[in-house]
């Protein structure tokens, strides 16, 4: 059920928050113990602003086990204005209106069940910025 | 460290082995690899696979099969690196030749992908990326192919008909080899025809979904003396990773774990991509053939489709690619493709091919990767 494991990453899906390298200012997220650039240890937190751009997305038709219910839904890489990229579901859009390059921003929506008992998980997915939100 | 030859090899037929269980894949590839190699004992087995404890509820294969297979007591060990499993059994097993501690290893790779239900399959594949920041999002594997086909196709212009010759020569090829999965070729309108699976890529993009083993037997090259004809050279053995997740990479369209495990062999085997004679690629989905292909120095960035385009990836071509079918169509039973991939450069280079021969052959090479190329594993074989 996960419990536990979606409780420890709250922080990323409800504030993508991710690390700051304190020695050569490297941003990551996810947020790392030790920095690519540097290998430093020195990283402390940072929230990232979930503005950003889409980098590719698909339409996944053939699901894998607990997100069946949601066939068929679009997934995407995002690159972040402040650089790192992200993966996650692109939503409040129709398949055929999403583009590479689109803007998009981040907000908290369902991101699976654990079965008709099972906890349910949240995390950030992203919509295309538009003029009405 | 000393040289080590391929003595022996020894394949299941890919398919849905609904009456085969996995322990007993893996005994068939074994004895025949065995039998092939003329050994009647082993001082380790290294068993490359991925989703044994997921999908079958076993782990542990190592004492389970070197027991199966008459050799209960010798060193043994399951060896994981996702779709790269083979491959990186291969390496360990190398490594145990060439350190000098054993004088006959086997390398096996076995994998039962049908003994759970399809959705589980996909969700299981999936731990080859990121749990809890790509899989979270039912980003299953092919999504995160697809992801990466689309941006290329974007920023190189084309459409995914300049793709299709990676599954048209992978079939073509499989027809030939009666180990594979399919056995008949396929015409570009069927690729234009076939289903999407998760846009852009569609069926016939994708490798299968299907159960296998594959095995060899390594010795130390300098103790052959001369009376195994049919023994092949590792040239070269190399590992290297990558950030696991596509959104870590520095450039998600350049696969760097390739181009360092391929630099490293070069290096090893002192050639360059010029002499190689046939590439057994990991063509998992046709954009991976093409990143690779890039990757590992046989084609300029943007231009991994050009020698499919041109049809010079047949066996008679210029660069021969997947030539018993691959992972399309020869099939992808993930932990013991590397290990089949082996089995097939070996074949090619003792010249027993048959029909998809490929002329001359004395340079092949083999490259196994584990999640969307987080982990690639790279052989070269001389004969």
């Amino acid at each position: 059920m996960d419990l536990a494991r979606n409780w420890r990453l709250k922080d990323q899906r409800f504030r993508l928050e991710g690390t700051i390298c304190g020695n050569c200012g490297a941003k990551y997220f996810p947020p790392r113990q030790v920095c690519a650039e540097c290998k430093s240890t020195e990283l402390t937190p940072h929230e990232f602003d979930g503005h950003g751009e889409i980098y590719s997305f698909s339409t996944v038709r053939q699901a894998p086990m607990g997100h069946e219910a949601a066939v068929p839904y679009i997934v995407g890489i995002i690159q972040l204005d402040e650089g790192p990229m992200v993966e996650a579901q692109i939503t409040d859009v129709n398949p055929d209106d999403v583009k590479i390059g689109q803007r998009v921003e981040m907000i908290i929506r369902k991101l699976r069940e654990y079965g008709e008992n099972g906890a349910i998980a949240y995390g950030y997915k992203f919509r295309p910025i538009t003029k009405e939100n | 460290m000393r040289d080590v030859s391929v003595v022996g090899i020894g394949q299941t037929k890919v398919k849905e082995h609904w009456s085969k269980s996995l322990r007993e894949l893996a005994t068939e590839a074994i004895l025949g690899a065995m039998k092939d190699g003329h050994v009647d004992h082993a001082d380790a087995l290294y068993v490359g696979n991925m989703l044994s404890g997921e999908l079958t509820a076993q782990e542990n294969l190592g004492a389970l099969i070197a027991d199966e297979v008459g050799l209960r007591g010798i060193e043994a060990m399951k060896v994981e690196a996702a779709c790269g499993s083979g491959g990186t059994a291969l390496r360990v097993g190398y490594l145990a030749v060439a350190s000098g501690q054993f004088d006959v290893v086997i390398v096996a790779g076995a994998e039962k992908l049908t003994e759970s239900s399809n959705c589980n399959t996909t969700a299981s594949l999936a731990m080859a990326a990121d749990a809890d920041y790509e899989g979270i999002h039912g980003i299953s594997f092919v999504a995160l192919n697809a992801m990466l086909m689309r941006r290329y196709m974007h920023e190189y212009d084309l459409v995914p008909e300049d793709f299709a010759m990676f599954s048209m020569n992978a079939h073509a090829n499989a027809a030939n080899n009666p180990y594979a999965m399919f056995q008949s070729p396929i015409t570009l309108e069927q690729y234009k025809r076939a289903r999407n699976v998760s846009d852009p890529i569609n069926v016939m993009d994708s490798s299968p979904v299907g159960d296998g083993a594959a095995a060899l037997i390594l010795m130390p090259t300098a103790s052959l003396n001369g009376n195994r004809a049919r023994a092949i050279k590792i040239a070269a053995s190399s590992v290297a990773t990558d950030s696991l997740a596509l959104h870590s990479r520095r450039d998600p369209l350049w696969l760097s774990a390739v181009e360092l495990s391929a630099q490293k062999a070069y290096a090893q085997a002192r050639v360059s991509p010029q002499d190689i004679d046939l590439f057994e690629v990991h063509d998992a989905f046709s954009i991976m053939s093409v990143m690779s292909l890039e990757a590992s120095g046989f084609a300029g960035r943007g231009r991994g489709v050009n020698l499919a385009r041109e049809n010079e990836i047949n066996p008679k071509g210029k660069l021969p690619i997947s030539t018993m079918g691959g992972l399309k169509a020869r099939g992808h039973p993930v932990g013991a493709t590397g290990v089949y991939q082996a089995a097939e450069a070996v074949t090619q280079l003792r010249g027993e091919a048959g029909a998809n021969q490929v002329p001359d052959a004395h340079v092949a090479m083999a490259q196994s990767l584990g999640g969307v190329a987080a982990n690639a594993v790279t052989h070269i074989f001389t004969n």
